[in-house]
């Protein structure tokens, strides 16, 4: 059963992460990166992470989603671009052999030290039940300072975007005297 | 036989980690090859996505619970790092619309 989970959600996210990266019309990417969180939220659960999973949807496919096609709507849905051509010179071959390089190195590590990386018995005791009650534990007690910053973070965001976004005011002509 | 088989068989972790290496690639080469920006900033989610895959995945192989505040802090920066790339993209496209990553390589407006 959970092999199955398995199997579903990875081509979730595998058909997802594929569809961002090919569809030429960014909505049609959008809609693919959904279904790629989803997929993510899918193994998030299988491995115990309950609220991080309720969270990933939420904040992801419901708000961060939803901010980019607010912004594609927002700035015509036209602007699809060309696919076939290559701007830059053999472009696409080094881009694919950097992507194979990085899976190689990451997977080759992982593969080498594949003998420790087996759930522990520690991993085994921890119960999903318990995970929003660990989790905040973790966040407020040991984390607590990483936390309060966050809330810095987020209203520097807040404050730089409203700058960003505005509109300046034209200048006002010389008043001549 | 098959049936009873599947039932059995349990995910390791490290398939999770397996998928993760190869989500990030997929974001990596979406990054270096397409050149509208909103669908290169999707990239990186999908690589920010890998990496908070793969410390969900140690933190169950481990039982430590901090891997998994680190995702909630991943996702909160992601939060802020997407608000302020889209409010630039935003003030870049309005200016010249329908730009690529190419178009806009200068530091100049």
């Amino acid at each position: 059963m959970q092999l199955i989970v398995f199997i579903v959600a990875t081509l979730m996210v595998l058909v997802g992460a594929v569809g961002v990266i090919v569809r030429k019309h960014p909505v049609h990417a959008a809609l693919s990166l959904i279904l790629t969180l989803f997929g993510i939220a899918v193994h998030f659960v299988a491995l115990e992470a309950n609220f991080l999973a309720a969270v990933q949807v939420i904040v992801y496919a419901g708000a961060i989603v939803v901010l980019f096609l607010f912004v594609i709507m927002l700035l015509g849905v036209d602007a699809s671009e060309d696919l076939r051509t290559d701007p830059i010179t053999a472009q696409r071959p080094l881009g694919a052999i950097v992507a194979v390089a990085i899976l190689a190195l990451v997977g080759t590590s992982i593969i080498v030290s594949r003998g420790i990386l087996k759930v522990t018995a520690a991993g085994k005791a921890v119960k999903a039940a318990n995970n929003l009650r660990d989790l905040a534990r973790s966040i407020f007690s040991d984390y607590v300072f990483a936390f309060e910053l966050t809330s810095v973070l987020l209203v520097i965001a807040v404050v730089g975007t409203v700058l960003l976004a505005r509109k300046l005011p034209k200048p006002e002509p010389a008043v001549k005297s | 036989m098959n049936a009873v088989m599947i039932a059995i068989i349990e995910p390791q972790p490290i398939w999770y980690l397996m998928l993760s290496a190869l989500l990030f690639s997929i974001g990596a080469f979406g990054v270096l090859v397409r050149r509208n920006p909103l669908i290169m900033f999707m990239c990186i989610e999908l690589m920010l996505n890998a990496v908070n895959l793969s410390f969900v995945a140690f933190s169950r192989i481990w039982g430590d619970i901090g891997g998994q505040s680190t995702v909630f802090f991943v996702l909160v920066v992601a939060a802020a790092e997407v608000v302020v790339g889209l409010g630039i993209i935003v003030s870049i496209l309005r200016r010249k619309p329908g730009a690529t990553a190419d178009d806009i390589s200068l530091m100049k407006g």
